[in-house]
């Protein structure tokens, strides 16, 4: 007996407008002052009439040309409706029946190394109003709940991907992917803890059993996802869970009503929620208060002219154009947009990808992880790092040299001033790191450490090649900015090739 | 000559000449609700010190010299579910008791943009919802020509005030009649723009999709001065249109020629009080001395039409009435167990009979399982509504009718039987269904003394056309001219 997980994934996005979907107020995220992001539209006063924010809609149409999906020529507002005190005027603006978008799809690497690719479904991406925010006293004294109405009429926009995807691990690959493209189009900043990009997901199982029928175990929605990690931890919960149920009722899809659950993070479990979803009825029907919107090719055209490089694209040139592998392909594009540019202008100053990919996914991707900074925050500058790897390939200085100067740089910047290519000279000059090729400076010092060590050189004598790396390495000692292979070459030369 | 009972247009000139102030104008309304509002019950609310305010600020401006809007100190009541920054908006409803709007509608800011002085709130059956405004929570306005009878609704606040001499100018919402109806009803003109002409932003909303604000006057000139200064775009409401505002109050006079006015037999039917048609049938004699052409027409759909109202407006209304939850505004019952209990409690108490009828009815309709059997059906009639008239009007300039089947009707006559107060407005709901405008013009009296209304429609956005016809007739009647006893001056 086998098992397959089925998952889907239903994403939404705050998306990064200036104001609200239907009013002119601030969608900035503000929860210390609730309430003041408010006009009588997002209140839902008496009287009040929504008008669509265009920005908001090129946003998501943006976005779903960059999911693959198709856009409806024409497309219409409905109300969903239901209560709710955040929710004031009794409905949601949303979209049912004719959502602007449709059909596309999102690939994303699975497995390791030469694991290849697999195309994910996204059913449609549809746009609505977020609602506000209820706060309740969470001290247990029992005080009334509050209301904040700041992220009510936040631009949200809703993906909805196909059943596609096999296991925690995709998931959460999915969403990786899905983040990344979204902040490459800079329509959100996805940040999941002040709620701007929120995860729910449909989970069952097909259980193929040894007689050849296959069983399907009952959706579960999972909703309080509040990070990747949990969403993946949250479906292997589910995953286990789904089949000892299986295994001590027996009960099958369509036997019992879809269930929603909570991840409940502290305790590592999903918890059955009290059921919104039960029997509900959200009468449906177009808002009579918007006008339908068509989208005409003039529109589409200029919205495709905005779209950048999508990061699936960039790895691929990545790898064809500084020759990277697939492990740093991904590294390289996977942190960001940014950090990704950052490692484009050292490859190119540089002019070897190779090595400004190992400097910038170790290196850098260190120092920025234990500094706590981002790629945009980090003192030493794209310019600067592809100056310093600039002199390793005019062998200027060594590689270890570079190291020292790179931790230098660094270490010597407390006020954060500008880091400049000019320290990289000072350092230089200060530590000797400049690279020693002068033949009269090293010959003494080769014939110092032949003198010294004697047996080293009668075993290179009798035949043992690594007998010079010793001698190699305390001329380097002895000479800072040493060339390896000029010292190496000499040292050959004075004892006499085996 | 007296104030009160002057129409719009010689009032407007009055002021513009000097020969009164808007203090004076203002003064005589307000003594003339104080005097005659007892009995006839137009207003909730009347602030008499803010509207004298704002006339002196008017008379000083013009004392000043300085530029005075077209309106220029003229008093003009509003209809409670228009809202207006810092006075109570009530929709006739406990649920909006005390609610006060933070904002000025669009057509109030037009208002105060064209020096009006807002003098009061005026009564409507609650949310708009009715035909008598006998279902407001507050009061039950009387019909000026017999207090014993309905002034319609569920504009009947506004409709009552001015033909009682208490405001020349009277702004009311129309979604199935609810502006020509009371019109009618009381022997004023009331008009129903096209929709889209005149911004709903503001309008606290029944039926989004059918409400439209109008005017109501003493005469045809007034109508059309006051739907000038409301009428046009407005970027708040995204059903309003972009179209040009032709100068209404200049062509009104402009009789036109060669006129081809249509009736529908489907209009002549059982149910229409004979001294009703009699009027109306009289009323055609008299364009057709003018030269008009009658021709008949058909709209063989109007016979669904007050159905596909029944199903459109309550559907809309039971999603536009969620928001009054007792959460945010509005009524909140005291007593109550939990969050779904407050909910059930606060709206069981905010809200009267005919508004839960209607909420309960628009929720029935748009349920699941139900939604394509109803709603869907009722918007695929209602087009086809449209169409009726798009090919009629291929046909005939505009289209005249009666305004209601009866004369203004006894208060209690109706109360318990909806279906029958459904059909008051069988010939007003078609023009709302189509978005199409229609005015309400005086066209004679029945034996008892009670005004009669003769209703034109004309095509989208030709509010010119419809007004230079009204105005035609009145010029030839003297209707319009008529005063009931029971106002004051």
């Amino acid at each position: 007996m086998t098992t397959t997980t089925i998952i889907g994934l239903e994403v939404h996005v705050q998306l990064l407008t200036n104001s609200k979907i239907f009013c002119g107020c601030s969608s900035a995220f503000n929860p210390h002052q609730p309430n003041v992001q408010t006009c009588p539209v997002c209140l839902g006063l008496p009287g009040s009439l929504p008008v669509m924010n265009r920005r908001a809609f090129e946003l998501a149409v943006k976005t779903a040309l960059a999911l693959n999906c198709d856009i409806a020529p024409f497309t219409k507002w409905d109300r969903k409706q239901y209560y709710y005190p955040d929710l004031p005027k009794g409905y949601q603006i949303s979209q049912y029946d004719l959502p602007f978008s449709d059909d596309g799809a999102l690939e994303i690497e699975v497995g390791g190394e030469g694991g290849g690719t697999r195309k994910i479904g996204i059913i449609r991406a549809h746009l609505e109003e977020d609602a506000g925010k209820n706060v309740h006293d969470e001290t247990g004294r029992g005080t009334d709940s509050q209301v904040d109405l700041n992220r009510a009429g936040t631009p949200l926009l809703e993906i909805v991907s196909q059943p596609d995807l096999r296991s925690p691990q995709e998931a959460k690959r999915y969403l990786e992917e899905l983040k990344l493209l979204l902040t490459y189009l800079n329509v959100s900043d996805c940040n999941m803890q002040e709620g701007s990009l929120r995860c729910d997901a449909n989970v069952n199982l097909h259980i193929h059993q040894d007689d050849g029928h296959k069983v399907a175990t009952p959706i579960v929605e999972i909703k309080n996802l509040n990070s990747f990690r949990n969403v993946e931890l949250a479906i292997e919960f589910e995953v286990k869970r789904q089949y000892e149920e299986w295994e001590k009722t027996g009960k099958k899809m369509g036997e019992v009503a879809k269930e929603t659950r909570g991840w409940d993070a502290a305790r590592g479990k999903t918890v059955p929620q009290r059921g919104k979803e039960e029997a509900s009825d959200y009468r449906y029907f177009p808002d009579p208060d918007l006008v339908p919107v068509t989208v005409s090719a003039e529109l589409l055209d200029s919205i495709r002219a905005t779209l950048c490089e999508f990061p699936a694209d960039r790895r691929e040139r990545f790898k064809g154009t500084y020759g990277l592998s697939d492990y740093d392909a991904r590294v390289t594009v996977d942190q960001g947009q940014a950090f990704a540019d950052y490692f484009e202008e050292v490859a190119g100053l540089c002019g070897d990808g190779k090595q400004a990919c190992n400097w910038v996914t170790q290196d850098v991707l260190r120092e920025m992880n234990e500094r706590n900074l981002s790629i945009g925050e980090f003192p030493i500058r794209a310019a600067v790092l592809g100056n310093l790897l600039e002199r390793i390939a005019k062998k200027q200085i060594t590689i270890k040299s570079a190291r020292e100067v790179f931790l230098e740089l660094l270490a010597e910047n407390p006020s954060r001033r500008p880091i400049s290519s000019a320290h990289i000279d000072q350092i230089i000059a200060e530590k000797g790191l400049a690279l020693v090729t002068d033949t009269g400076e090293l010959e003494g010092v080769i014939a110092e450490v032949v003198g010294k060590n004697p047996k080293a050189v009668a075993d290179f004598k009798a035949g043992k090649q690594a007998a010079v790396g010793a001698l190699i390495g305390q001329v380097m000692k002895a000479v800072k900015g040493a060339d390896p292979q000029t010292v190496r070459t000499m040292l050959v030369e004075k004892l006499g090739n085996p | 000559m007296s104030i009160l009972g002057a129409t719009a247009g010689e009032l407007v000139k009055r002021l513009d000449r000097g020969d009164v102030t808007s203090i004076d104008v203002t003064t005589a309304y307000l003594e003339a609700i104080a005097a005659a509002d007892g009995k006839v019950n137009a207003f909730l609310h009347v602030n008499r010190d803010k509207a004298l305010e704002q006339a002196r600020a008017i008379d000083e401006k013009r004392r000043r010299g300085q530029c005075v809007g077209a309106l220029g100190g003229l008093p003009v009541a509003i209809k409670d579910v228009i809202c207006t920054q810092g006075e109570p908006t009530t929709c006739g409803s406990r649920m909006l008791e005390r609610f006060v709007p933070p904002y000025d509608a669009h057509v109030i800011s037009r208002l105060r943009e064209a020096d009006a002085v807002l003098i009061g709130r005026t009564n409507m059956d609650e949310f708009a919802m009715g035909s008598s405004t006998e279902n407001s929570a507050y009061k039950t306005t009387s019909n000026p020509w017999d207090l014993t009878r309905t002034p319609g609704g569920s504009s009947g606040g506004s409709a009552a005030a001015v033909a009682a001499c208490m405001a020349p100018l009277a702004l009311g919402s129309d979604t199935g009649g609810s502006i020509r109806q009371p019109a009618g009803f009381c022997g004023v003109v009331g008009m129903k723009p096209t929709y889209g002409r005149v911004s709903r932003y503001g309008l606290v909303a029944y039926a989004s999709s059918l409400d439209q604000i109008g005017p109501f006057a003493n005469d045809v000139g007034g109508a059309a001065l006051l739907l000038e200064t409301i009428a046009g775009h407005d970027h708040r409401d995204s059903t309003s249109v972009a179209a040009a505002v032709p100068e209404y109050s200049r062509t009104v006079e402009e009789p036109l020629t060669g006129l081809r006015i249509g009736i529908a037999k489907e209009h002549f039917v059982s149910g229409l009080d004979q001294q009703v048609e009699a009027a109306i049938r009289n009323a055609l004699e008299v364009y057709r001395s003018l030269g008009a052409e009658i021709k008949e027409v058909s709209l063989p759909h109007s016979k669904y039409a007050v159905a596909v109202y029944y199903i459109v407006a309550p559907s809309e209304a039971s999603s536009n009435l969620a928001r009054y939850d007792g959460v945010h505004y509005g009524h909140r019952a005291a007593h109550f167990d939990n969050m779904i209990d407050m909910y059930c409690a606060s709206r069981a108490e905010g809200f009267g009979a005919e508004v839960k009828r209607r909420i309960m009815l628009g929720t029935y309709a748009l349920s699941a399982g139900y939604y394509d059997a109803y709603y869907l059906k009722a918007l695929k009639v209602r087009r086809l509504i449209r169409n009726d008239f798009d090919a009629a009007f291929r046909e005939v300039d505009v289209i005249a009718s009666p305004v209601a089947p009866t004369p203004a009707f006894k208060i209690g006559e109706l109360v318990n039987d909806p279906l029958a107060m459904y059909l008051s407005d069988i010939y007003t709901i078609s023009a709302n269904l189509a978005g199409l405008p229609g005015i309400s013009i005086p066209a004679g009296f029945s034996q008892t003394n009670l005004p009669i209304g003769l209703q034109l429609l004309a095509p989208p956005f030709e509010e010119e056309r419809l007004l230079r016809a009204a105005r035609m007739f009145e010029r030839e009647t003297d209707w319009h001219r008529r005063r009931p006893a029971s106002a004051p001056g």
